[in-house]
């Protein structure tokens, strides 16, 4: 078979290096994102996703593990101890969510003044505690509020006050606690505040004065609205952290750690959950109790969004 | 400190409550660290005496002898520079890697992908402490100090963050101009990108040691033996050898937090200046 001549269009081919370039510069885009994807995928989706897997399992690290369905989420809602962990969860938060988010609002306000002298001393300050690491901070603050050796106490007994055993009560462990938080977030938060108050435009505060607002109507109708969208981001960042609250009841009671107390009076949801996975070896219910955390955090994100859309439709 | 112009926000003078307020303030802050160093300086009788002492003692290098007969404290902060300076350094030179390429490059799924790094930053990785462990078991990891670095490394609030300032102080003209002078990727982020950058990648880096050096729940589950303990881990040693002194976790605590301090006396500033930047408003 003969081929006859068919006119060929001479092809001629890119320099190998430049194709390869081109690829290379096409890909390139993966590259820069991967180290992030590679360890999000391997220390964080998937530990996440199996979780749920575990969940479902009556699972001994050493031993062996069976399929037993919801079984742990039917245990869990049954199980006083995770309740009573979830209460302890709600009532450190609103304890220490509440004063921190009123004082940063009162500090933010006071640090926006343009003639603060000082003023980068004071902010330093404030962000003391953030940097402190919170073993530390618990150690101290156990001391400081100690039922016979502590500042808070000999001052208390001063006025007439008979000694509080904070660690070993109920309402007192919380408030330690809740203390602990609230002094080491309020500067973070007061900042977060002050940043906001700052983007305020000079002359809507000059307009209000023009127009006869006093300094506490501009409080009101000028900073607290401008600060809405930030104050719902930490309420909801001090939620989630709330949720995470693990080290603070873990080491002041250093008698019973794992529950906090011999009551359980200050076991949160976190350390109920070490407790369950690391205490007694219960993998499986362990998980539970994170996909329950999971469940609570989807909840206040979402509560978060239809709260800032309507904020963003009510402009 | 920030560029923002001196503004009349209150216009007048600064109220004298105002100092007042600030001032007690700052007490606050500060008196839980100096009374850590009275604790840490005294012996177990004067720190069990009515009234309790207020000024430092001179027992501060028996009670750090105690503390470093009880556990490897040296080694421990040794441990914590390197996974913090680690992770630090890390998160700073890969979020920026990754935020630069999320603001200035184009390709297929880049949208769908940032969504997922915003997505991840609301999930607490507290709740999968089981099934991490899991993983680091299968590795080899428990009781290594990679098992910390590692997973410490990927930040997805960085990325965010890097991404809004590289969007913010670099235009597209900048980065069109460099590739007509035939720059390639890796030449505009190392030569245009990064140095402009580099003191935002700083701060995170900054606080991404600070959270590393302070971490405490995976470090408490993924260390064993002793010569691992990061700082943190290591006052909790401390702690459950209470009956040896009183002493001897404010002595580790103050051990733990003075290079901390020192940090922040150097760079705090600039910290400031971070969480006052416009991105962390959320």
């Amino acid at each position: 078979m003969t081929v006859t001549s068919i006119p060929v269009r001479p092809v001629v081919p890119p320099p190998v290096s430049r194709r390869t370039r081109r690829l290379g510069e096409r890909l390139s885009p993966y590259a820069y994102i991967a180290p992030f994807f590679v360890v999000f995928a391997v220390f964080g989706l998937f530990p996440f996703a199996f979780t749920f897997y575990v969940a479902l399992f009556d699972w001994n690290p050493i031993g062996d593990r069976v399929f037993i369905g919801t079984d742990n989420f039917t245990r869990m809602f049954a199980d006083p101890r995770f309740w009573n962990a979830a209460r302890n969860t709600v009532s450190i938060w609103a304890l220490s969510t509440a004063p921190q988010l009123l004082l940063a609002l009162l500090l933010a306000h006071v640090l926006d003044h343009a003639r603060l002298r000082f003023a980068l001393f004071f902010r330093m300050s404030v962000l003391v505690p953030y940097v402190t690491s919170v073993a530390a901070t618990a150690i101290v603050f156990a001391q400081l509020f100690d039922r016979d050796y502590g500042l808070l106490n000999w001052l208390l007994g001063l006025v007439g006050v008979e000694p509080v055993d904070f660690v070993q009560s109920t309402w007192g462990s919380h408030v330690l606690i809740a203390t602990m938080v609230t002094w080491r977030w309020f500067g973070y938060t007061t900042l977060l505040y002050l940043a906001s108050l700052q983007a305020v435009p000079r002359a809507v505060h000059e307009a209000a004065v023009i127009d006869g607002a006093s300094a506490w109507q501009q409080f009101l109708h000028i900073t607290v609205p401008s600060l809405r969208p930030v104050i719902i981001f930490t309420v909801v960042t001090s939620t989630i952290g709330g949720l995470q609250i693990f080290t603070e009841p873990l080491l002041i009671a250093s008698g019973a750690p794992l529950t906090c107390g011999a009551v359980r009076q200050c076991q949160t949801l976190t350390l109920f959950l070490y407790e369950q996975g690391f205490g007694q070896f219960e993998f499986g219910y362990a998980s539970a109790v994170g996909v329950a955390l999971f469940v609570v955090v989807v909840l206040i994100a979402a509560i978060n969004y239809l709260l800032s859309t309507r904020i963003k439709a009510d402009r | 400190m920030t560029s923002t112009p001196p503004r009349r926000r209150h216009p007048g003078r600064v109220r004298w409550w105002t100092y007042l307020l600030l001032s007690a303030t700052t007490v606050v802050s500060l008196f839980p660290l100096y009374w850590m160093f009275v604790v840490a300086t005294t012996d177990t009788a004067a720190a069990t005496r009515m009234p309790p002492e207020v000024v430092p003692g001179d027992n501060f290098f028996h009670l750090v002898g105690l503390v470093l007969d009880t556990v490897p404290f040296v080694q421990a902060l040794r441990n914590s520079v390197f996974v913090a300076t680690a992770i630090g350094a890390g998160q700073a030179v890969l979020c920026a890697l990754a935020g630069f390429a999320f603001a200035k490059l184009r390709f297929p799924g880049r949208n769908t992908l940032f969504l997922v790094v915003v997505l991840t930053m609301t999930v607490p990785t507290q709740l999968s402490v089981v099934p991490q462990y899991m993983i680091m078991s299968e590795l080899g990891w428990v009781d290594t100090l990679q098992a910390l670095v590692v997973p410490g490394l990927a930040s997805a609030f960085g990325i965010f963050w890097m991404r809004q300032h590289i969007s913010l102080t670099i235009s597209d003209e900048l980065v069109q101009a460099a590739r007509i002078d035939g720059a390639n990727t890796r030449q505009v982020f190392w030569r245009i990108v990064f140095p402009v950058v580099r003191p935002a990648a700083f701060v995170l880096g900054l606080f991404g040691f600070v959270t590393a050096w302070n971490d405490f729940l995976w470090p408490f589950i993924v260390l064993k033996s002793p010569e691992r303990y990061t700082a943190q881990i290591a006052i909790k040693a401390l702690q459950n050898s209470y009956d040896i002194d009183l002493g001897l976790a404010m002595s580790g605590s103050f051990l733990a937090t003075v290079p901390l301090v020192v940090l922040f006396v150097l760079v705090g500033r600039r910290m400031v200046a971070g969480v006052l930047d416009g991105a962390f408003k959320g």
